[in-house]
């Protein structure tokens, strides 16, 4: 400060307090401005948020429906069982195909009994059932032998087109033009609905069933992925959360601040920016060619997520570690505790909240994950469950936003209809995974 | 025995109970306390008094080797309890604080209960055989550092949201809980009114009749009714340590002299 500035006499205020001089009126209005510009990214925000769920409800919801058809089967006992001995082992030499004619019979039959007029030939009839009934009533059949030759109530799957039809993705024109449905088999299938035979109606069977192949989307389910998502999981929580949380306390709490710990630091900020991708060739190279784990296997899409989720555990944990005042770790050292105990007992229950939260945003973003599990083939086609753990971490499974992926691929258009619901599942996940982190936060949240 | 104490005080012939010799203490380049020596002696009140950022909190950091816990800060000298090196590599300075206890310049309630704030020290030092035990540590503690008749309805309530000069006398009966042989007090009453402060100074002197007492204070008042030995630090010299009496009275040194009328600080 100059001489001069400091001896400069002070003014009386000459200004009133009711008139805004020009510094303010431009303050104000840069500040109504900026206001504007943030609010209006906000609604940018909420905007392509709605865009977004609005879309995938539309296109998803309907694949929690599924339609099915009621009718009674006449199971005969010269088509499937023809020894007549009723042994499983011989009657399983009827393979799927010679069920779909049983099926589609019942069904010319009922279609007569009820005196709906059509002129639909035996193939068009078959044509309709979905090639995923076939299976299941073999399946059901064979679980119980006495079945065979009587004439039982069955629930089978309709075809996807048909099915569609109910939904409206499939209309008389387009049916017109497709090879795989006719418009006369969409008019018989509206008078079976109005008959009461065959229904649309809310199914688990998406969210339990496994995979089914291309010409089948009436029958894909999200069973096996979600299993697979959810042991990846599991893997995840019970590897990152640990080695994540002690590799963060001995870097916060322990170690020397040198070279060495500022590099490691370093490293691990660097690997959280590591394109995911690369876990995934990392893992292909260690997990599967080196150690010989199996291939699409949760247990190697675990290890990959992993590698991949800790370095967000150790930031948000040292992140959390370090937002504890020093002031308690000092009250509790100058009482005679150990460096262990005062972490122990007083700064990691303060940083709990902060590591939750961590570990569950990491988690959230393993959930979503797809580029890494393609590298190490968990794109495989998988209609058999996982055993149960830990066995079943061995077994192949799928994961969820690989079956969106995978699903997306397929040229039947009934899949988007199943992509679409396939991630309405997997944001529910993430929105309960999200609420429990806020509740956890809340829960543990402490002042100080 | 009582009067013994008495008697032991008036001609000063009390026990050694810490010693520092040429102790220097230095934060990267800084150097902040020059070769210091003082003598604490057992059943005693040692004030430090001096200008703010003179070095006392630092000095007293030493005492019960807090000064580990700053990474950039080394110590130079010798410090001794009951003729023990406290530096010496074989000190585990856990098992020293759980004698030399410290209560800090800001209060530092654990956020946990009244009761746990208290209850840490004996449990972590196995003090109590038993809950009845540990309640009537608690309760004693509380007592002695004047804050158990606000404190016994709210025993489970959290020690963060007692006030600031509550919280204090939290942290004093937390550090007095665990049963220290030397208790140092960081300005122990900077956050507390006149009663409180009336109270812990009660405190102190009751302290006196078990252990060593060293408390820094900003207030030459209390410096001069609690203790019975003063230190003057200066710019991190020990610039004037003896008899408060006498330092208060008769200093030697001109700057003691200046400081305490109010000249410099
Ligand atoms: N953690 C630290 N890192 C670096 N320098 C420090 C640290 N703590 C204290 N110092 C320095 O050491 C000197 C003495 O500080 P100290 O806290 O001991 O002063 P004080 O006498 O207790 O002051 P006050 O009366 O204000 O509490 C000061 O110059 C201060 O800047
Ligand atoms: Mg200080």
């Amino acid at each position: 400060m100059t001489d001069a500035a400091a001896n400069a006499p002070i003014l009386p205020r000459t200004t009133s307090l009711y008139e805004l001089d020009a510094r303010t009126v431009r303050r104000n209005r840069s500040e109504k401005r900026f206001r504007l510009y943030g609010l209006a990214a906000v609604m940018l925000g909420i905007l392509a948020l709605i865009l977004l769920l609005v879309s995938i409800l539309s296109n998803g919801a309907s694949s929690f429906r599924q339609t099915y058809l009621t009718i009674p089967v006449t199971l005969s006992a010269e088509r499937l069982d023809p020894s007549g001995n009723r042994d499983p082992a011989e009657m399983a030499r009827v393979t799927t195909f010679g069920y779909l004619p049983v099926i589609a019979q019942s069904l010319i039959d009922f279609v007569a009994a009820e005196g709906i007029e059509t002129d639909l030939n035996p193939q068009q009839f078959a044509g309709m059932i979905s090639g995923e009934a076939p299976a299941q009533v073999r399946q059901r059949v064979l679980n119980n032998p006495d079945l065979v030759g009587q004439t039982v109530q069955l629930q089978v799957l309709v075809g996807g087109r048909i099915d569609g039809f109910f939904k409206g993705r499939v209309s008389m024109s387009s049916a017109a033009r497709d090879s795989n449905v006719s418009p006369e088999q969409l008019l018989l299938a509206q008078a079976l609905a109005d008959n009461g035979a065959m229904v649309t109606r809310f199914n688990w069977r998406f969210v339990t069933a496994p995979d089914a192949s291309d010409n089948r989307p009436e029958a894909a389910g999200l069973g096996v992925a979600i299993i697979g998502s959810v042991y990846m999981m599991l893997v995840v929580l019970f590897l990152a959360l640990p080695i994540g949380v002690a590799a963060s306390i001995y870097l916060e709490e322990f170690a020397p601040k040198n070279r060495l710990t500022d590099v490691i630091e370093v490293n691990i900020s660097n690997l959280a920016a590591v394109p995911s991708i690369v876990f995934g060739i990392l893992g292909l190279a260690i997990f599967i060619n080196f150690a010989g784990l199996p291939q699409s296997a949760p247990i190697v899409g675990g290890l990959v997520l992993t590698l991949m989720t800790l370095p967000t555990i150790i930031i948000a944990t040292r992140a959390s570690l370090r937002a504890v005042p020093p002031s308690i770790r000092a009250a509790a050292l100058g009482l005679g505790a150990s460096k262990m105990q005062s972490v122990f007992h007083h700064v990691l229950p303060l940083a709990a909240p902060g590591i939750l939260t961590g570990t569950i945003i990491g988690l959230a973003q393993a959930l979503g994950e797809t580029a890494p599990l393609l590298l190490i083939g968990m794109v495989a086609f998988v209609r058999e469950y996982p055993a149960a753990p830990l066995e079943g971490f061995f077994d192949p499974a799928s994961a969820l936003p690989v079956q969106v992926y995978n699903w997306t691929q397929r040229s039947d258009p009934a899949f988007v209809e199943r992509a679409s619901g396939a991630i309405i599942v997997l944001l529910v996940f993430l929105i309960f995974m999200n609420a429990m982190a806020v509740m956890l936060r809340r829960r543990f949240e402490r002042r100080w | 025995m009582n009067d013994m104490r008495v008697v032991e005080r008036d001609v000063d012939i009390n026990e050694l109970k810490m010693k520092a010799r040429d102790v220097d203490v230095f934060y990267g380049d800084i150097h902040a306390i020059k070769n210091v020596d003082v003598d604490i002696e057992d059943k005693t009140v040692t004030a430090f008094i001096g200008p703010s950022g003179c070095g006392k909190s630092t000095f007293l950091r030493c005492l019960n080797r807090m000064n580990d816990t700053i990474d950039i800060c080394r110590v130079t000298g010798t410090i001794t309890l009951d003729n023990e090196d406290i530096y010496d590599p074989k000190v585990d300075p856990v098992q020293l604080r759980a004698k030399v206890g410290m209560v800090f310049q800001k209060p530092n309630p654990f956020p946990k209960s009244i009761y746990d704030n208290v209850a840490y020290g004996p449990r972590i030092h196995g003090l109590s055989s038993n809950k009845a035990d540990l309640d009537q540590i608690v309760e004693r503690s509380l007592r002695r550092a004047a804050l158990w008749n606000e404190a016994k309805d709210r025993l489970n309530e959290p020690g963060t949201g007692l006030s600031g000069g509550q919280q204090q006398r939290l942290c004093i009966a937390r550090a007095v809980a665990t049963n220290p042989e030397v208790l140092l007090m960081d300005e122990p009453c900077s956050a507390l009114d006149p009663i409180a402060t009336a109270q812990v100074e009660e405190l102190i002197d009751e302290l006196r009749s078990q252990y060593s007492v060293v408390i820094v204070t900003h207030s030459m008042q209390q410096a001069a009714r609690v203790s019975q030995k003063t230190a003057f630090f200066h710019l991190g010299e020990l610039v004037e340590f003896g008899e408060t009496g006498h330092i208060f009275t008769n200093p030697d040194d001109p700057r003691t002299e200046s400081y305490i009328t109010g000249r410099i600080g």
